[in-house]
């Protein structure tokens, strides 16, 4: 059994300024396997985040079957960690509190969220942070703050939503490595958002490639390129070639069909 | 928790400019009040009609102190009299804000209570509070309660306006991460909706306390025998214009220690927010 079965999925968004229905997603059908390192790449508008926030529970689709860990989802829950573009982390609570904050709504005692919390703390390198609010802190650390309270859940799957895209090069750079070593440390299952081909080939050891809208998986790649992956090495750069050219002849059919 | 703002050297220099930064905010006011004492003493208008500074801090000093009786009956009746304005400020507010709160997070969080209970309170909101005086009286009769009720209904629209805004204002992914972490309908309101809104509470409990101190005054000039209001009425009738302006200086007075007290608390319950905020700014 996969860790995550999208079965028919379809997504109709109502336009209702322009009085039609949008197809968003048209029958997309995926298996992710437990511990998979899965990239969903896209360009935007093309349904990737929709389809996240599908496996979320956050919206329910149309018609089709989304089912993880066996059961189908109906709702948000623990057992689905999210990391969200934003870091979207309680600005009134410390990075401690925000990380722990789902072992305050099970209504554990203060010591004993912080105690558990403060692994959390040093796994995404946060020591010496942990009584700061997230307005006191960058962006690359709130999105550390973010992922760290998504782990805590000790979820099956983490889904992530584009989370490095706001941050600069140099910090992305960091954080891809980080969140690489984190998988291979904990060994968790990961849905990873992006339209950069690049982040999705360092990160991912599975790429869906995803057409343009309407959402359909053009193509789901495999992607065992050992790590730590050398994006100058020439491996690195015949899967991106592949890549490439898998979104160009998307990009070219399309034209020639409008 | 460590600060992040910068150690100025405690130099005789810096202090002295310190304290000179300090009274930068007296300027306008000792201008204001040297204008209006020469003013006064130029006998343009009777002193009668208008009191000079000097006159008006020797009333209000007997109304406090009672030294030389020059209030007649109020002399040394201060403190009661502030106490009997206070007391109704407070109870008005606070009965406002809990109802206000609770009401203004109903309706900006469900549906339900927005679609069945909003309409009549936004028909009540443009009544003026002062309007309702005249049922307050026959309602409540002559004493606190009217005055309160009164209070009530200056104070609770601002405080509802503002938690209904704050509501409905939260970030929508603020609630989608508080779902994701397991949260149930009455965490959601009490862990994520209601902190989150508080900035915008505190806003409409500002603007509430200051309605709760016109109202007082208001409520207390007509149907109220006691307090800073009934004063400045009764002094009127006397033609104690030096009283009434006494008055008027102590519900300023009041009015901005009340306003000091609720920014302290706010400052505290919100210390997350001021380093992202205008107001944290440093100087």
């Amino acid at each position: 059994m996969a860790a995550i079965e999208l079965r028919n999925i379809v997504k109709v968004f109502s336009d209702k300024r322009r009085g039609r229905d949008l197809l968003t997603l048209d029958n997309i059908n995926l298996d992710i396997e437990a511990n998979d390192f899965v990239c969903l790449l896209g360009p935007s508008g093309c349904g990737k985040s929709t389809l996240l926030n599908i496996i979320a529970g956050f919206e329910q689709a149309t018609s089709g079957r989304t089912l993880v860990g066996g059961k189908q989802v109906e709702r948000p829950g623990s057992d689905r960690g999210v990391v969200f573009q934003q870091p979207t982390l309680m600005p009134w609570l410390t990075a401690i509190d925000n990380i722990a904050f789902h072992l305050k709504l099970k209504g554990i005692g203060k010591a004993e969220r912080h105690h558990r919390a403060m692994e959390f703390i040093d796994l995404v390198g946060l020591r010496g942070f942990e009584h700061h609010h997230p307005s006191e802190m960058s962006g690359g650390m709130n999105q550390r703050v973010g992922i760290a309270r998504a782990l805590l859940m000790n979820p099956s799957v983490i889904l992530m939503d584009e989370p490095f895209a706001a941050l600069d090069a140099q910090t992305k750079l960091e954080m891809q490595e980080e969140l690489v070593a984190i998988w291979q440390k904990r060994r968790c299952t990961i849905v990873f958002v992006t339209h950069s081909v690049d982040e999705a080939l360092v990160l991912g050891n599975k790429i869906v490639v995803m057409t343009r809208r309407p959402g359909r998986i053009r193509e789901a790649v495999n992607f065992d390129l050992p790590r730590p992956r050398d994006i100058t090495s020439p491996e690195f750069n015949d899967a991106k070639r592949r890549i490439l050219s898998l979104i160009r002849e998307e990009s070219t059919r399309l034209a020639q069909a409008s | 928790m460590t600060s992040v703002t910068d150690v100025s050297p405690e130099k005789p220099a810096f202090r002295l400019m310190r304290a000179l930064q300090g009274l930068e905010r007296l300027i306008v006011p000792a201008l204001l009040i040297a204008g209006w004492e020469v003013f006064a003493r130029s006998g343009v208008l009777p002193p009668a009609l208008l009191p000079a500074p000097s006159a008006v801090l020797h009333a209000l000093g007997d109304w406090v102190f009672g030294f030389d009786e020059t209030t007649q009956t109020y002399s040394g009746h201060w403190l009661r009299d502030a106490l009997a304005s206070a007391l109704r400020v407070f109870g008005g507010f606070a009965l406002a804000s809990l109802l206000g709160i609770l009401a203004g997070v109903a309706i900006g969080w469900s549906r339900l209570f927005e679609k069945t209970l909003e309409p009549t309170l936004q028909m009540l909101r443009p009544i003026p509070p002062v309007s309702w005086i005249p049922l307050a009286i026959i309602w409540f009769g002559i004493a606190d309660k009217p005055a309160i009720f009164l209070v009530f209904l200056g104070a609770f629209f601002p405080v509802l306006m503002n938690s209904i805004h704050g509501v409905k204002t939260v970030d929508h992914n603020l609630v989608r991460a508080g779902a994701m972490m397991g949260a149930s309908q009455r965490q959601m309101l009490t862990d994520i909706v209601l902190p989150a809104a508080l900035p915008s509470i505190f806003a409409g409990l500002r603007i509430a306390v200051g309605s709760a101190w016109m109202l007082t005054v208001t409520a207390e000039m007509v149907a109220v025998k006691s307090g800073l209001g009934y004063v400045l009425w009764d002094s009127y009738y006397f033609l104690r214009y030096d009283i009434v302006l006494a008055a008027m200086i102590s519900i300023g007075l009041l009015g901005y220690l009340s306003d000091l007290g609720l920014k302290a608390i706010m400052a505290r319950t919100l210390r997350w927010q001021q380093t992202t905020t205008v107001q944290g700014r440093a100087g």
